[in-house]
């Protein structure tokens, strides 16, 4: 049981640096930004090239995360500047990116066989073993971006960032650009999916330009879980509550196959789940009103 | 403190659904004018305001405040110098943000926000000096989310939220017109109250002719996109209902004959 338990676990790690993103957009700033599916193997893609060429872990990451924040900002310009719809901005970003992701890579699938990762060169440090190298990466990847979202979504800045996702009219009265804002939540998304697919690509051993696939599916289906499950007001609490909800759907995701789903099915069944779970308000309130008539 | 100058603002121009919604509006406010606005619907009451806010461009004209040519500057950028509250409750506040932090929003209005933490100590004790003086408990509920407050509570919040940084302007647009009768009355002398404290220049949109010759220190009418009467002082201390009804009869009226004989 532990055997399974611990790789999902470290996994669903990994992954809540990109459920992160998602809920900066998805909640804070109230948009579906579908930039995740292309900016996600646009980390890991960036990551991989850079390491394969012989870089260091370090820069490999920034580089990945620089990559993100740029994926942000063209969906942010089209969207603030152009005045597409955040959706359908999102969606060009993400179509675009497959282009870029190829020409970043030069081919579909680059390996990282015998080649320096992060965990790697974590497990020659503190000589753990293969699973806890993963957990522990994970957790401090984890606990930083975290402590990070929290932190700067404290500031003046976060706070105008937060304002505009509940009311732009407000926070344009109050002196704040609500392009420059939007710009800034997106980027900052995008920079943690980003860097989450470098992670993930390193953990896998290769980045693929297919590996964006229904990202923002399982972004979702992490930050509503983390709602439904642990369902907090404070803004700590929501980051938490992402982070444990990205860990939940591993174990979720682990259970189904172990009872025999075939693994085809992986992403109707996390469609169906997210479905779901979007749709538990109305089902509260409904049994709610039934409750109250009684 | 506030100088239109013969603006003109038209929407959807050149299509079937024109609108000419201010024709050559002029008007002067001097520091500290309390100054109440009524007219029918599409008079151009909203669309002065907020032409002055910076909500939408003016097609010519020009708008001044405290010296400084405002007349292309974007809606952000003027919030430097006005404070608004808006007809519906829920659009001066972030509802699912906390009372402290929409207050700290507001108290650095026209300001660039930084990196430095949204909250501080200094901040809290002055927004709950400055909810007391709202005198509806609020300063003991300043974790709560402005979501969970009422439509008058909230109002009154955006009432100081406009004002806690003294604006050199303050605009209100019919932001009582929403509330029941009693809590609009509440809102309407917390407002009385603040604008007098301060010395706020104001410009408020009412629909109600007996709050618009109550309060204020002058009065303007207006119809079909300009300002038809103007009174203040005395000769509006001594104005009644009446007297206002027929006013506008009047001023209405003109301009319909005056319509005729361009026409004909």
């Amino acid at each position: 049981m532990i055997d399974i338990l611990m790789p999902t676990i470290a996994q669903g790690l990994l992954w809540a640096i990109m459920a992160l993103g998602v809920y900066i957009t998805f909640r804070v700033l109230d948009i579906a930004d579908l930039t995740v599916e292309g900016s996600f193997p646009l980390g890991a893609a960036v990551a991989a090239s850079m390491l394969s060429e012989g870089y260091s872990v370090a820069v490999a990451f920034i580089c990945a995360a620089i990559a993100g924040m740029l994926a942000g900002v063209a969906t942010g310009l089209l969207h603030t500047k152009l005045k597409i719809p955040a959706l359908l901005a999102g969606i060009l970003t993400m179509i675009a990116l497959y282009s870029v992701n190829l020409r970043v890579m030069g081919k579909a699938n680059l390996s990282l066989l015998r080649i320096d990762t992060i965990f790697t060169e974590m497990q020659a440090w503190f000589n753990l073993d293969n699973v806890y190298t993963v957990l522990s990466v994970g957790a401090i990847a984890a606990l930083l971006s975290g402590l990070f979202i929290y932190w700067f979504f404290g500031t003046e800045i976060g706070a105008a960032i937060r304002a505009t996702g509940f009311n732009q009219q407000m926070i344009r009265a109050q002196g704040v650009d609500t392009r420059v804002t939007i710009i800034l939540g997106l980027l900052i998304s995008n920079a943690l999916v980003a860097l989450s697919g470098a992670l993930i690509a390193q953990n896998n051993g290769f980045a693929d330009v297919g590996m964006g696939t229904g990202t923002i599916v399982i972004g979702l289906a992490s930050v509503i879980i983390g709602e439904v499950l642990f369902c907090t007001r404070s803004f700590k609490n929501c980051i938490v509550s992402v982070i444990l909800g990205s860990v939940v759907y591993r174990i979720v995701i682990a259970a189904v196959l172990q009872m025999g789903m075939p693994p085809n099915d992986l992403k109707l069944f996390t469609a169906l789940l997210v479905a779901f779970a979007l749709s538990l308000p109305l089902v509260k309130d409904k049994v709610g009103a039934r409750k109250a008539v009684k | 403190m506030l100088h239109v100058e013969h603006i003109h603002k038209t929407f959807f121009a050149g299509t079937i659904n024109e609108k000419v919604a201010l024709q050559d509006l002029s008007l002067h406010l001097a520091p500290g004018d309390f100054v109440t606005v009524i007219g029918g619907n599409g008079a151009g009451k909203s669309t002065m305001l907020n032409s002055i806010a910076g909500v939408y461009p003016v097609d010519s004209g020009k708008i001044v405040i405290d010296g400084a040519d405002i007349t292309k500057t974007p809606e952000h950028k003027r919030a430097k110098y006005i404070g608004r509250v808006f007809q519906d409750p829920m659009m001066g506040t972030a509802a699912g943000m906390m009372i402290e932090e929409n207050l700290a929003i507001a108290a650095r209005r026209g300001k660039t926000p930084g990196l430095k933490w949204s909250l501080n100590e200094k901040d809290h004790d002055w927004f709950v000096e400055m909810l007391k003086e709202l005198d509806l408990g609020l300063e003991n509920r300043m974790t709560a989310r402005v979501g969970l407050l009422s439509g008058g509570q909230r109002q009154a919040l955006t009432l100081l939220m406009a004002t806690i940084k003294k604006p050199k302007l303050l605009l209100l647009d019919e932001h009582t017109a929403a509330l029941d009768p009693k809590t609009a009355a509440k809102v309407l002398a917390l407002t009385e109250r603040i604008v007098d404290r301060d010395q706020l220049t104001t410009l408020m949109i009412t629909h109600n002719m007996r709050d618009a010759l109550r309060y204020g220190n002058r009065l303007i009418m207006m119809y079909n996109g300009r300002i038809l009467v103007d009174v203040a002082g005395d000769e509006k201390k001594n104005l009644t209902t009446q007297d206002l009804l027929q006013m506008f009869e009047k001023a209405a009226g003109n301009t319909l004959d005056s319509d005729r004989l361009l026409l004909s």
